[in-house]
């Protein structure tokens, strides 16, 4: 099937004649097809937010995870090929050893993100090892620094944002979470605002099979470890976002 | 092996700091000093040797043992602490660099002769010392002392040791430590090198032989 980049599309090694690599774009579409993750800088930590389809009832509830740890306090979240996702969170926790066996301190988040910029762009280079499918959303909580939120794509682009969406829902999410007041925020309220979103704004309920809500936060409250949100919370936060309908309707 | 040792198996011997260094802790920041014999079994090999090795701008690090070992040492260390203070953007603390030198000499235990004393300046933690001894082994202290010279400091250091000593104070516990020590070990000679590192970064001094206090002495 002839597409937009025939015969300049086979391999990463092939720039197309107006300055693409056509692999790593398809790279990008293979994140555009998962379902989306937010993150979100709140004045007292860093959430993230994933709406998980429930592909079938016999799957046991948090399985299939798409939010990692690497060392205690660095959260990962991931969305595109999970598989992909989880390859490059092995090597960060293996970064994140090194430096501290090394150095006796534990990463700093914007060093992690520049490690695994520059191992996601290797494999960018190459004909016979193909890029990774997934994108990454690396936060950290610091009593000092205040959180950091670092997002990685296919490309090997890092970027640092306050808010951040990807997966298939992102434009929408992205739309929404700029109406927020994140530097007001707290990492509570924020549970409350990445649910209402994912649910509402981003989750198709007719077109789509029910979702599943996975949160995690690194937090004052969680004293810069990076914990998954309790239960209760997001139970909580899913009933409040439910009550809101209500009251629109 | 030779029944008779012919003189020139002196020079065959490896080149070591046979030394004394110490470092100690006052009020702004460390005081270092050592003395300046390289020698290779009874020849001084080296009579005004620099064993204040810098490794960044506010952290030095003293180095004892085989000279080959410490210095290949101080500059992995100080090349790995340059390359992540420029990736980190800040200084790096004098525990990140005393680590460091622990690893090296840890993970290399069966090669390596190196006891280095780690000691400098950082924002968070002001002065520190580190001392890094030949097993690979790491204790922060108040004061450190190293080298074959310091065996016969342990006394002296002690009794006349006080925690946030001016500079003044410390200078011339340094001093008058690595004199006594030249003094009595052979494999210690040669002048008193001293630096003082705090916030302003590292002031560097010498004393001379002939400027060296004399203590008892028929």
């Amino acid at each position: 099937m002839s597409g937009i980049g025939t015969g300049y599309d086979l391999y990463p090694t092939t720039f197309s004649p107006d300055g693409r690599i056509f692999q790593v774009e398809y790279a990008h579409k293979a994140v555009e097809n998962s379902s989306t993750a937010i993150g979100l800088c709140c004045k007292d930590g860093v959430v993230f937010g994933i709406e998980k389809i429930i592909l079938s009832k016999m799957l046991v509830e948090g399985t299939n995870r798409r939010v990692f740890s690497v060392g205690e306090h660095i959260g990962i979240a991931t969305a595109g090929l999970t598989a992909d996702g989880r390859r490059i969170v092995q090597n960060a926790r293996q970064e994140a050893k090194n430096y501290e066996n090394f150095t006796s301190d534990i990463i700093p988040i914007h060093v992690l993100t520049e490690r695994l910029s520059i191992y996601v762009q290797v494999f960018t280079l190459y004909n016979y090892i193909r890029p990774f499918g997934c994108s990454l959303m690396i936060g950290s909580y610091d009593e000092e620094k205040g959180p950091s939120l670092y997002c990685i794509e296919p490309d090997s682009v890092a970027l640092g944002f306050y808010g951040c969406a990807i997966g298939k829902g992102k434009q929408e999410a992205k739309t929404e979470i700029s109406k927020l007041k994140l530097s007001e925020m707290t990492c509570k309220d924020a549970v409350k605002e990445i649910a209402k979103i994912l649910m509402k704004t981003v989750h198709d309920e007719t077109k789509e099979k029910e979702m599943e809500l996975e949160m995690s936060w690194i937090c004052k409250e969680t004293k810069g470890k990076h914990k998954l949100v309790p239960k209760k919370l997001i139970e909580e936060a899913v009933e409040w976002v439910k009550g809101q309908e209500n009251e629109e309707d | 092996m030779e029944l008779i040792e012919s003189p020139l198996q002196d020079l065959k011997k490896e080149v070591s700091t046979g030394t004394t260094i110490i470092a100690v802790q006052y009020q702004d920041g460390v005081i270092i000093g050592a003395d300046s014999r390289t020698s290779s079994g009874s020849y001084a090999v080296n009579r005004v040797t620099d064993k204040l090795t810098p490794v960044h701008d506010y952290i030095y690090c003293l180095r004892s043992g085989s000279a080959a070992d410490t210095q290949i040492i101080a500059s992995y260390v100080s090349y790995y602490l340059n390359m992540f203070s420029i990736e980190e953007g800040c200084l790096p603390t004098v525990k990140k660099a005393a680590h460091m030198f622990r690893e090296f000499c840890y993970q290399n235990k069966q090669y390596l002769l190196a006891s280095i004393i780690v000691a400098g300046w950082d924002e968070e933690n002001g002065g520190c010392v580190y001392n890094v001894p030949l097993g690979g082994s790491i204790i922060k202290q108040p004061f450190a002392i190293g080298g074959s010279g310091s065996s016969y400091l342990y006394g002296y250091c002690d009794i006349h040791f006080k925690e946030n000593m001016t500079e003044e104070e410390a200078i011339s516990f340094v001093s008058k430590g690595i004199t006594e020590a030249i003094a009595r070990d052979g494999s210690s000679g040669g002048i008193c090198r001293i630096a003082t590192i705090n916030k302003d970064g590292v002031k560097r001094r010498t004393i001379y032989g002939n400027e060296l206090q004399k203590f008892w002495e028929k």
